[in-house]
């Protein structure tokens, strides 16, 4: 098993809102390999977000593996609905960069 | 059963396509131009405030480009969420623009106005039979909730074009709509698959950002038959790819396998991409599961007055002691003012201006931008508390300061700019037994008519 970062072998790294409450971030992979290699590394999970992000794991509400865009899929809750008086980013497009170098497992 | 040719000119009504890209598409004799007009993504203001996030003069070339061609050709044209948030305003400003165009260049067409809009009243009786859920991450509606809300609308599906249809029209003005529903609420009427129907809405109200290079302002095709679709941009430079097209179907969604809408989601779970040819892709396999019919109201509440002053820091000691200070220029407002007059917010673009409290490594830079906002309840007061703060700030005295001059940098005189009304969201939950079309009312009008 080895050890990469996240923007080494992934294409897109990408965070958009999923409606007013809801993060989401795309992870699309080079290769549909890459994809498996993380997969089955099961290093990708709840806990790995939540540290990345500080926030609580039941923040978390889904990883979901997207084979047909080579993608990984997260949903988090956000901390202050789109726009709300304490928000940072409305469109929420700018909360990936935690993301390009978590280290994942490769399996 | 044969195809249906659908045309995507833009992803927002207002956000332009390239003239070239949109004749090409007119020679491929498209059955419909569907165009969604606007998106929750901008924020609460655009909703509670009545406004649309487009601009007047990039909406009217828009549309003035697809209904000379589409009423020369009779080719129905459906939007969807006008005026960019869908509220009666909006839609009145959209209908405003229509009239202009058709005035102008002498077009005649049948129209139908729907709007989207939900009273006070009708939400509170539904709340009381229990009939309102909240979706994901949201609390539960209160009475209170109901009353501050500003303006309340529901996203319809494809049941009210698909009457407005009937009734002759062929340019139809919908306010709030779920996204898809311009494209795909005609072929479902025409026996069409509702699954294929409502993916290929779902990639084409984007128009072209599924294609490679993606783009929200060029033009996307899409041609649906009985068992798959096929759909391929207009710009020279652009193609679809299989995993182009896949990565757009998750994008902005929170489940990439199931997409909720009105009346049922969409189950992605066996769809396939596949490519045809240089720039075409094939979609199947999706299929629409049938589930109890509900809503999604969007509603947005006025909660206060904003006011925002620009600045700078280079000085190394001020920005060792940014917190510290921060805190002092508080409480020195607090302690003139009280604490009840509002937020008072010190955003460190440099530091952690765009993810806030989600920051895992709050670096500081060497120069830090601030904005100092203040929000209260009226826009004099958001005024007095940011002028405090700002004047505070300027001249405060911190651990180790050298520069006694001035504490900030500022870009404008100006320093203070008055940005007007904060909205919040206050309703995002799905109303339940409720009729797709009564619910939704339609007025249909003949324009020009020589």
């Amino acid at each position: 098993m080895s050890e990469a970062k996240l923007r080494d072998v992934a294409k897109v790294i990408r965070s958009k809102n999923a409606g007013p409450y809801q993060l989401t971030f795309d992870i699309i992979f080079n290769s549909k390999e890459d994809l498996e290699k993380v997969k089955r590394g099961k290093s990708l999970t709840p806990g790995l977000v939540a540290n990345l992000y500080g926030f609580s794991e039941d923040k978390v509400l889904g990883i979901h593996f997207y084979p047909p865009a080579d993608a990984i899929k997260i949903t988090v809750l956000r901390e202050v609905s789109s726009g709300g008086v304490n928000d940072t980013d409305v469109y929420g497009a700018q909360q990936h960069a935690p993301l390009l170098d978590a280290k994942v497992k490769l399996a | 059963m044969g195809e249906i040719r659908l045309l995507a000119p833009t992803a927002i009504l207002g956000y332009g396509f390239p003239i070239e890209s949109f004749k090409k598409a007119m020679d491929l004799k498209p059955h419909l131009i569907g165009i969604d007009a606007g998106s929750i993504d901008p924020g609460p203001y655009y909703l509670g405030k009545g406004k649309s996030f487009t601009d007047r003069t990039a909406v009217k070339r828009d549309l003035e480009i697809i209904l000379e061609a589409a009423v020369n050709e009779d080719i129905p044209v459906l939007i969807g969420t006008a005026g960019g948030s869908g509220a009666k305003e909006h839609v009145d400003w959209n209908e405003e623009i229509i009239k202009e165009i058709a005035h102008e260049n002498d077009l005649s067409f049948r129209m139908a106005r729907i709007d989207a809009d939900f009273s006070k009243d009708f939400v509170m009786t539904k709340q009381n039979a229990k009939e309102i859920t909240p979706l994901t991450g949201v609390s539960s509606l209160t009475r209170e909730d109901i009353e501050n809300t500003n303006r309340i609308v529901g996203q319809m599906g494809i049941e009210p074009f698909q009457k407005a249809l009937v009734e002759g029209a062929r340019v139809i003005l919908a306010g709030r709509a779920y996204d898809p529903v311009c494209f795909a609420a005609k072929p479902i009427s025409e026996g069409f698959d509702p699954g294929l129907s409502l993916h290929l809405g779902k990639i084409l109200e984007c128009a072209a950002i599924a294609a490679k290079p993606g783009s929200g302002r060029d033009c996307m095709f899409g041609i649906l038959k009985d068992d798959h679709f096929t759909l391929f941009p207009l710009g020279n430079e652009r193609s679809c790819t299989p995993d182009s097209v896949a990565a757009h179907s998750l994008y902005e969604k929170s489940d990439p396998f199931h997409l909720h809408g009105p009346g049922g989601e969409l189950d992605l779970t066996e769809t396939k991409y596949e490519q045809v040819d240089e720039k075409t892709v094939k979609v199947s396999g999706t299929k629409f599961v049938e589930k109890p019919y509900a809503i999604k109201l969007e509603g947005a509440k006025l909660v206060g007055y904003r006011s925002i002053s620009i600045a700078g820091t280079r000085d190394p000691v001020m920005i060792d002691n940014i917190e510290d200070i921060i805190q002092k220029v508080k409480d020195s407002v607090y302690d003139n003012f009280g604490k009840t007059e509002g937020t008072l917010n010190f955003r460190l673009y440099g530091y952690n201006g765009v993810m806030g409290a989600l920051e895992p490594s709050p670096n500081k830079g060497h120069e830090i931008g601030i904005i100092i906002e203040a929000v209260s309840k009226t826009q004099e007061l958001a005024n007095t508390v940011l002028s405090f703060a700002r004047s505070t700030m300027l001249h405060i005295g911190y651990e180790g300061r050298l520069s006694t001059a001035g504490n900030l940098a500022f870009p404008y005189s100006p320093s203070d700019i008055e940005a007007g009304e904060v909205y919040e969201f206050s309703i995002h939950h799905l109303i339940e037994n409720i009729d797709p079309v009564k619910t939704f009312p339609i007025k249909i009008e003949d324009i020009g008519g020589k």
